[in-house]
């Protein structure tokens, strides 16, 4: 439906820059999610493209034209707010019917009297009706119809706030951070939903969060911001295991990546708390970051020891919290198997493979490597 | 358990967990909290519902203010209240007075309100300048005001000449007096109302006006019905109410600037009441026409309530 494209967005708040220069494509029928901590600028960055902040430099082009000089109403583009921002006077129906009737009806015949009696108003009501009910149909609130925005539950309200953006066919849907006011199952409910609605409509949905886990799950596409700046975008997988800079690395997973520190030897091998790892790289010789997901610790043989200093067993997984022997450094394993848990305060050793590691330089960005060996550093797994 | 845990207990529990008690200390928390309300019902006794009850008593007297006796008459003052034609005639004079400056005070209220919320610059200065006429005594702005009216050298009428039109004698006009000081009390109220209306606008929600500007209300007056106009439902309700009030009291500017005259066009009730009760000394008469002013006014304040209860959706 609509193709996004923003180049070189910049934005500032009272001489603060909140966006460097931004410069993405956004395909059509795209998932993508802007992801980021809060004040990263990606809540700003949907509000320009939704025309409701004007950017200070830049252009937006929805399907190659630009619409910089171009209203928010008159974008087509439809947008789910964070606190809903459903109009409290209104009944679901009308909340849903606001966007058809602000384009099918004149403003003569929006008028509260007068309007009922001009003619078409009556046929043209049926049609909006009829479009609403539809809506309110695919979305599972038909029963509640008739009730206020305040006599509904979050997730109810979060329906007629997506109910109000699809009703009118928009060529684009904005969500800035819609699920972040449900409780944590409901969140996780609604994800599923979006991600169904999505497939159904084929629609470009561009999806503002903070939240990682929402951004893995739901999107064909993932944009990482930081401090104003685009960083990475990639599909989730991407994003996850070929982290071009550290902080999209411990941005991006739950529990976060491990960073160790690292050295890069002349040679251009790595040596990690001691100990070489067999896996060698082109770049300069000196200090780098060595990252590891805690997934890919494996526990119980390997180079390096440390301590269990804390457990959490989720049941389906569990993390092992490790203080590393002689350096204080702490770092997460998880477990997949918590049938068999190290000890609390137990002295474990672990190791890594050496495709597990991702390495970054004292700037953050990252380091190509080599893979010395195709055989993994440690034993087969005694716990 | 201690007897202090036991009176907080009395005060939070709900009535009928507190008859379930235990008897022993049964008698000792009704004591505790009467104990508790006294204070209050007898501030609210004395304060509000004494002097209301002494009034509608007095006005089945014909007391005379300073008289040593008083013997009840019934209902004759309200007789002779009905069978007057200046309380009728007060009467008209403050409904049309109500009638004229409740929608101008209110609309010109949310107006400049309207017109402050969305300047950019100097905002504080004009909220400040509004809400003068509120703040200064309407007594001295009631002399400005004659001074201004005055048929020879006022202000109002020199414009008009200086406009090529005919001067009036505003205040000694009996067509044009009440409606003079309709005009300025309507100057009066604008910067009460507007204060309010303000307060009303700051707290609707941003993010209203951005779905409203999504959803395609493209214009300022689609978004004026949309969304501050029903968000506004219960500040407007509130102003309106307290805009009638007021009017219905309207006693000052009449009494400074035309005493109820030319010829009783600008008498009004509480006019009235204060001539009867305060020149004449009638005092169960002026009671009686304050029964009726109460009447007024508590309708008001019903069809208030009745209002605010209708519109519940702000939650």
């Amino acid at each position: 439906m609509a193709q996004i494209e923003l180049s070189a967005i910049r934005k500032s708040f009272d001489g603060t820059d909140v966006l460097k220069g931004i410069d993405f494509r956004i395909e059509d029928g795209e998932f993508i999610s802007l992801v980021g901590p809060s004040g990263c600028g990606k809540s700003t960055l949907l509000r320009v493209i939704a025309g409701l902040e004007p950017q200070n430099s830049g252009e937006v082009r929805i399907d190659g034209r630009p619409v910089d000089g171009i209203r928010p109403s008159a974008r087509n583009l439809a947008m789910v707010f964070q606190s809903y921002a459903l109009y409290p006077h209104l009944n679901t129906f009308d909340n849903i019917a606001v966007p058809l009737r602000m384009r099918r009806l004149s403003a003569i015949e929006r008028l509260p009297l007068l309007g009922a009696v001009l003619p078409g108003r009556r046929a043209k009501e049926r049609h909006i009706r009829n479009d609403v009910e539809a809506i309110a149909e695919q979305l599972d609130i038909a029963p509640l119809l008739r009730r206020k925005p305040g006599q509904l539950s979050g997730g109810q309200r979060q329906r007629v706030a997506v109910g109000r953006a699809m009703v009118r066919e928009p060529r684009a849907f904005l969500f800035d951070e819609p699920l972040s006011n449900l409780d944590a199952k409901l969140r996780v409910h609604m994800r599923a939903e979006l991600a169904e609605l999505h497939r159904r409509l084929k629609a470009t949905f561009v999806y503002v969060t903070h939240d990682q886990a929402e951004a893995m799950t739901m999107s064909s596409r993932i944009a990482v911001m930081m401090d104003g700046e685009l960083i990475q975008a990639g599909t989730p997988a991407e994003i996850y295991n070929d982290p071009e800079d550290i902080r999209v690395a411990e941005f991006i997973g739950s529990p976060k990546i491990n960073i160790l520190p690292g050295r890069i030897r002349k040679d251009g091998g790595v040596d990690v708390l001691g100990t070489a790892l067999k896996l060698s790289c082109r770049a300069a010789a000196g200090d780098c970051r060595v990252g590891v997901r805690p997934e890919r610790i494996d526990l119980g043989a390997g180079p390096f020891s440390g301590t269990v200093v804390h457990l959490e067993n989720l049941g389906a997984e569990a993390f092992v919290h490790l203080a590393i022997e002689g350096s204080g450094l702490r770092l997460i394993a998880r477990l997949a198997d918590v049938r068999h848990l190290p000890g609390m305060a137990s002295s474990v050793t672990f190791g890594f493979a050496p495709d597990a590691v991702r390495i970054f330089d004292p700037a953050g960005k990252r380091i190509e490597l080599k893979v010395e060996q195709p055989e993994r550093v440690r034993e087969p797994a005694h716990v | 358990m201690s007897d202090g845990s036991m009176t907080m207990d009395a005060a939070i529990a709900p009535a009928s967990a507190a008859r379930r008690a235990v008897p022993v200390h049964g008698s000792r928390r009704t004591y505790s909290a009467y104990a508790l309300v006294t204070p209050a019902a007898a501030l609210m006794l004395i304060m509000l519902l004494g002097p209301l009850a002494g009034v509608i008593a007095l006005s089945f007297t014909d007391y005379q203010l300073g008289a040593p006796h008083f013997s009840w008459i019934g209902l004759a003052n309200y007789q002779d209240l009905f069978a007057d034609k200046v309380f009728w005639t007060a009467l008209r004079n403050t409904l049309t007075y109500v009638v004229i400056v409740v929608p101008g005070a209110v609309i010109a209220g949310l107006a400049i309100a309207l017109l402050i919320q969305s300047g950019t610059s100097l905002r504080s200065l004009y909220r400040t300048i509004y809400f003068l006429p509120v703040m200064a005594t309407l007594i001295a702005m009631a002399v400005v005001w004659e001074f201004m009216l005055h048929p020879q050298f006022g202000l109002v009428n020199g414009m008009l000449r200086g406009a090529g039109l005919p001067a009036f004698a505003w205040l000694q006009d009996r067509n044009t007096a009440l409606y003079a000081l309709c005009a300025i009390g309507i100057w009066q109220a604008v910067g009460f109302n507007m204060v309010l209306f303000l307060a009303g606008l700051v707290s609707i929600p941003k993010q209203l006006y951005e779905a409203a500007e999504i959803d395609g209300a493209s214009s300022g007056w689609a978004r004026f019905r949309l969304v501050t106009w029903p968000m506004l439902g219960p500040v407007t309700t509130f102003v309106v109410v307290i805009s009638g009030i007021r009017s219905f009291q309207v006693f000052d500017t009449v009494h400074v600037l035309t005493k109820g005259g030319p010829s009783k066009s600008t008498e009004v009730l509480i006019h009235t009441m204060y001539t009867e009760g305060f020149e004449f000394f009638r005092s169960g008469y002026a009671a009686a026409i304050t029964v009726v002013f109460l009447v007024f006014v508590l309708l008001l304040t019903l069809i208030k309530s009745r209002l605010a209860d209708r519109g519940v959706h702000y939650t």
